[in-house]
């Protein structure tokens, strides 16, 4: 068949509209929305902002958080949604608490970081199977697990303590520093910019998961599997496997993310990370993870973290630093990103018809 | 195996709770071959060709590919792909999020990386091959539906297979694509490949295929050579026995007896619906039965939806029985004694899980109202009553609805409208995919209910349907009424005129 | 209540008696509250007793682990009420309910102190607090209907909004004070009225299940809101209006939620914003999944929701007995739902029919053979 003129003229037109896809779009959104929120912060708030080691404060302090994110991206790209990384985080920082401390366990870090990886993969491989293999709705299955979690949290230990472990201290204390991003002091001395271990793997998860994403077949798969399941499944992906995949990636990362946790708090608390499933969901849809599956973007879920942190931060500087306005900017943050995601696939829909 | 057979499917047997779907069903695919598979709705053309996609697993017979594999297990679809059985399906069955490149290359490159670069090359050159106005890297939802099956087939033609099946490909392709569609499979068949094609056009079937194989029942009837089975003979071994009973349909209409005159049962001036219809006027009078026609996307079942208030409407006057009034939401409508019958049985028409009975009541129900549920006897009564009437196959009123058949729900909700007792029914599509027997009910009631003083608009896809029960035809095309056919004018070369384009020509 | 549909194959190897009970979609909630029934009766009879005795103000009540069951299992059944709607017509549960109880509470309190944290005398009839209380639960059930109904999101996430903030909410009502109400008529409802030796929420647990109960009889409420859940598109072209009803649900929720709240609070005259009603949308979701109600929307039983409430009870009551820590039995329950989905399943019952089908198979084989 012959190369028809009519259809070439016509695909330039379409060649301005194809470079924009749902991903992208939703994408530019996160990071024009950080960037507005951060110089904002840095008009109005002064100061501390404007310093590189506020920056490296907000990725300390949410180094857990970006996993937790990612994995959760991840789960929600597929069409599915997991709730229980937040309690997983909890059980992790308390079993390795308890194994690590001097008066408990007393064991080496390098078993503890084991036994997080390993209680992680678990959560992931049981209710991704549940979800995959038997069909039951994820919100259920991992409203179970983050029920579980929570028990057994309790049962292993029912208060909070500080790990001693004089291994895991210097671990904990490892600071990296970030070189030509420190500041000068009052005495025009100068102070390294830097970071904890954490906020390395944290990096490292995003650069990993998102080349995961970009470049290989699982990767694209998790994208044709939220996109339409059966759809997927006729081209020729094993859908099963592939959400099971995405449910033992997340519950990986909950495990790491729960070690991240724990390296930045030291010790072990049935109320650590309560709610942290909540904020990396708000990250990941903030991040322009579309909850009906099929879109999202871990570098978009890496800025939404840093959005919502920010905001955190403002909340807090503004003095309002009673711990129910954090619960509240973030309940409001997710309820108008829903909002606008809402608003972008009604409007696309309407355009198609 | 025979000589030159690609495909060979031997004594295939699939059951389902309660239903024998195939028994010892033989089918035979040879190289370079065009084979039509043939059969009513519920004969198991579908189900034959899941069991061959690996979609459902078979319950007993064997199937052999030739050099590939003797008694093949294909218990999934990627199964069936890697030995070479490629499908495209009457749904579109790709990825709207994705890009149009990555749904041709998807599950089927190997390796465990994505070369971008690569598969978009590879992709814009078949897209210019076979003259499919789509981007490689645009968003396939972004694509019109003609476009997405055509990427579809895109898909299917690179994967070098042996055997290439096609579900009702061409029910959302118009002309000139059909035409196109048709050459590549012949291009194809040069090549060697099998191709298995389902349709329900007859036209098409005699157009481009050499065998067919007619399913009856679940059962096979036989293996034809196309010379050997003139099209009479086609439709009574589809439906297992001679059937005549079409032509006298035409006799117990009697559009005479219409006042034209009289003030229009229904009447809209200005009509603008927001779904991409031009302004419209459009009457009907009490007794009536006229059509919409034209070519899937013309615009005819916008119309009506915008005449139901199913979609929002924008401008224009309408007036029930000469009183103006407002038609906002399908209740506006039934209230004012419309009935509307929609296009997608499953999507729009059944409740799935609910019986037949409280499918039956719904719209009753809901004009009645909220605060005002009717008694449980009341309900069966009602039900009851019009499963008779209809002589609707149920094991009773309590089985849930999707536990029929295709043609007993369609009457299932042609009962739900009529309870309702509408003084105009519009019936979109009544007929589509439901067996000939039940067509010609169906088109029997139609004029019955026009004896009986309603009115009725009547859509459908084949055009003997609508000359044999229409007294009007309205053919739309591109959003537009382009023409209204009455008496003498209502014959299939005059309605093709007007829907190709100019009464000029 | 109609009996399920959906049962595995034919059915019709199970005739007879045996065979209705287990179509029935009480099976499951009843066998389970035998299963608890026979555990206890072996592990200790006397969790039966039930004694008659009386309490610090000197009024006759009875008391006994039944009671605690009955009378603990009230808010659960009134929230089963709303969360069966929800979920027939929304196909997603409401995760919020714990976190609107305590704002409910919190409202509660507010109009009762007025300004004052601890006053000695109620600032306000219970009645007008209880009517506030009521007004402010349905409009945070309307918020959430909002999102669900109108900007389409799913219900689960749709609510993890105010399952975020409703505690946070709660606090803020009350300036994160704790007040206490020392009236003791505002405690009749949630303990005993002076010679009534049943308990008070038990009461209004009957008097809700009646309200829904004529609610359902005089109102097209479930077929229209099975409709919904089944078929939008198509309830709306029958002249349903879909967003409407699943708004609808999402307010009959908040009421109950109200009514539940009102209970929580009454029972201790005060209120702990981080506690109150502390995973009761676990207990609720469970009951409504005990019931044998698809958590994916459509047909519903409530009876069977009810009962599912009760049981539930029954099953925290027991592990609380047996000196489970009360955070471990968290732990428990999830095993628990894990289970009952896992039967559920239509992966696993179609293999349960399979197996079914050939031990028939082969007891027809048998005695044929015996022939």
């Amino acid at each position: 068949m012959s190369v028809n003129i009519n259809v070439n003229t016509g695909k330039n037109k379409l060649r301005r509209r194809a470079a924009l896809t749902d991903t992208n779009l939703l994408l530019f959104i996160t990071i024009g929305v950080f960037i507005v929120m951060y110089v904002c912060a840095i008009i109005f708030l002064g100061k501390g902002f404007t310093k590189p080691q506020a920056f490296f404060n907000i990725l300390n302090e949410n180094a857990s958080l970006i996993v937790l994110s990612c994995g959760m991206s991840l789960v929600m790209i597929t069409g599915g949604i997991d709730i229980s990384v937040g309690q997983v985080t909890s059980l992790v920082c308390m079993a390795c608490a308890v194994y690590l401390d001097k008066d408990h366990g007393n064991g080496d870090v390098f078993t503890s970081l084991f036994i997080a990886l390993g209680i992680g993969l678990a959560f992931g491989a049981v209710q991704g199977f549940l979800v995959a293999y038997l069909e039951i709705q994820p919100f259920i299955v991992t409203l179970a697990g983050l029920f579980f979690a929570k028990g057994m949290t309790t049962i292993i230990n029912s208060s909070q303590f500080n790990v001693e472990n004089d291994q895991f201290k210097v671990l904990k204390s490892t600071e990296v520093n970030v070189p030509l991003m420190g500041s000068y002091n009052k005495l025009g001395e100068y102070i390294p910019g830097y970071v904890e271990i954490g906020v390395l793997v944290a990096l490292a998860v995003v650069i990993i998961l998102f080349a995961l994403l970009r470049w290989t077949k699982l990767g694209r798969n998790f994208y044709a599997v939220g996109g339409n399941n059966q759809s997927a499944n006729m081209l020729g992906i094993n859908v099963k496997f592939t959400k099971f995949m995405a449910h033992l990636i997340c519950g990986l990362c909950a495990g790491i993310g729960g070690y991240v946790y724990f390296m930045h708090v030291g010790s072990g608390s049935p109320s650590h990370a309560a709610g942290a499933e909540m904020n990396a969901i708000a990250s990941s849809i903030i991040g322009g993870t579309m909850l009906t599956g099929g879109v999202g973007n871990i570098a978009g879920t890496f800025f939404g973290v840093l959005s919502l942190s920010t905001i955190k931060n403002i909340v807090a500087s503004l003095g309002l630093d009673e711990a129910w306005w954090t619960n509240i900017t973030v309940a409001a943050m997710l309820c108008i990103f829903l909002l606008v995601q809402s608003v972008i696939l009604a409007r696309k829909n309407k355009n198609k018809k | 195996m025979e000589n030159g057979a690609v495909l060979e499917m031997r004594g295939i047997c699939k059951y389902f709770p309660g239903v024998r779907a195939l028994e010892d069903v033989d089918f035979t695919l040879r190289e370079g071959e065009i084979h039509a598979l043939m059969g009513e709705n519920g004969a198991g053309k579908s189900t034959l060709i899941k069991v061959l996609t690996g979609v459902y697993p078979k319950d007993g017979g064997e199937i052999n590919l030739t050099g590939v594999a003797s008694n093949a297990h294909i218990r999934s679809p990627q199964d069936a792909q890697k030995l070479g059985i490629a499908t495209v399906y009457q749904e579109i069955t790709l990825c709207p999020n994705l890009t149009v490149a990555e749904n041709m290359y998807i599950g089927r490159t190997k390796g465990h990386l994505t070369n971008w670069k690569k598969i978009n090359a590879d992709a814009e050159k078949l897209l210019d091959e076979l003259g499919i106005p789509a981007l490689a890297t645009q968003q396939l939802g972004s694509c019109s539906i003609a476009v997405q099956q055509m990427v579809a087939i895109a898909r299917a033609v690179d994967m070098d297979c042996k055997v290439l099946i096609l579900d009702e490909p061409t029910s959302s392709l118009d002309e000139q694509e059909v035409l196109k569609l048709f050459n590549l499979m012949r291009s194809l068949k040069e090549k060697g490949v099998g191709i298995i094609f389902v349709t329900h056009f007859l036209e098409q079937v005699y157009e481009v295929c050499d065998r067919i194989t007619v399913l009856r029942d679940g059962k096979l009837v036989g293996e034809y050579i196309i010379e050997d089975l003139p099209r009479v003979k086609l439709v009574s071994k589809m439906l297992g026995k001679d059937f005549d009973d079409m032509a006298d349909i035409k006799s117990e209409s009697d559009a005479d007896n219409i006042d034209y005159n009289d003030i229009p049962v229904y009447e809209a001036k200005d009509l603008t619906g927001t779904t991409g219809i031009k302004p419209f006027d459009f009457e009907i009078h009490k007794g009536e039965v006229n059509g919409f026609t034209g070519l899937l996307g013309s615009g005819r079942s916008e119309c009506v939806r915008a005449i139901f208030g199913a979609d929002k409407t924008n401008g224009g006057k309408v007036w029930v029985n000469g009183k103006q009034v407002k038609i906002n939401k399908p209740l506006d409508a039934m209230k004012n004694g419309i009935s509307y019958l929609p296009e997608d049985r499953k999507l729009d028409g059944i409740v799935g899980d609910l019986s037949v009975r409280d499918n039956i009541i719904l719209a009753l129900q809901v004009m009645k109202g909220f605060f005002r549920p009717f008694t449980r006897a009341q309900a069966e009564a009602f039900a009851d009553e019009y499963i008779k009437l209809l002589s609707i196959k149920t094991a009773s009123s309590e089985s849930p609805v999707n536990s029929l058949s295709g043609g007993n729900q369609q009457k299932v909700i042609l009962a739900r409208w009529l309870l309702a007792n509408p003084v105009y029914l519009i019936l979109d599509e009544p007929t589509r995919g439901i067996d000939i027997g039940t067509k010609v009910e169906i088109q029997k009631l139609v004029l019955k209910l026009a004896a009986e003083g309603k009115s009725v608009t009547f859509i459908s896809s084949e055009i003997d349907e609508m000359i044999r029960t229409c007294s009007s035809l309205i053919v739309m095309r591109d959003g537009k009424v382009v023409g209204e056919l009455k008496g003498d004018d209502l014959n299939q070369n005059k309605i093709m005129a007007t829907i190709a384009g100019g009464e000029g020509k | 209540m109609t009996e399920s549909n959906n049962t595995i194959g034919s059915g019709k190897s199970f005739k007879g008696f045996v065979g209705r009970l287990v179509q029935n979609q009480l099976f499951i909630p009843i066998a389970a509250l035998l299963v608890l029934v026979i555990f206890n009766l072996a592990a200790d009879p006397s969790f039966f007793k039930i004694t008659l005795d009386q309490n610090s103000a000197g009024d006759p009540v009875l008391s006994g682990y039944l009671i605690t069951i009955v009378d603990y299992a009230s808010e659960l059944a009134i929230l089963a009420i709303g969360m069966t709607l929800v979920t027939a017509a929304s196909g997603g549960q409401d995760i919020s309910v714990g976190a609107t109880i305590a704002i409910a509470g919190s409202v509660v309190l507010r109009v009762l102190c007025g300004t004052d944290s601890r006053p000695e005398k109620m600032q306000a009839p219970i009645i007008v607090a209880f009517l506030i209380c009521v007004i402010v639960s349905a409009l945070f059930g309307a918020f959430n209907g909002a999102l669900v109904a109108f900007f389409k999101i799913q219900p689960m996430v749709a609510t993890l909004i105010l399952f975020t903030a409703g505690r946070s909410i709660a606090a803020w009502i009350n300036n994160n004070e704790l007040p206490i109400i020392s009236d003791p008529s505002f405690g009749y409802y949630g303990n005993f009225i002076p010679g009534i030796p049943l308990p008070t929420p038990v009461f209004i647990a009957a008097l809700c299940m009646v309200v829904i109960a004529l609610v359902l009889k005089f109102t097209n409420l479930r077929l229209y809101a099975q409709a919904v859940g089944i078929n939008p598109s198509s309830s709306r072209l029958n002249g349903i209006n879909p967003q409407m009803i699943k708004f609808l649900t999402f307010v009959i929720l908040g009421v109950c939620v109200a009514v539940a709240g009102f209970i929580k609070v009454s029972r201790l005259s005060t209120i702990n914003y981080s506690v109150v009603a502390k995973d009761i949308e676990m207990d609720v979701i469970l009951a409504v999944a005990l019931g044998g109600n698809a958590l994916s929307g459509g047909k519903f039983n409530m009876t069977a929701s009810i009962l599912g409430a009760y049981v539930i009870q029954f099953l925290t009551t027991t592990l609380l007995k047996f000196k489970v820590d009360s955070a471990a039995i968290s732990a428990y329950k999830a095993v628990v739902v894990i289970i009952l989905v896992v039967l559920s399943a239509p992966f696993v019952r179609k293999k349960i029919g399979e197996l079914r089908k050939k031990i028939t198979a082969r007891k027809v084989k048998a005695a044929k053979e015996g022939v």
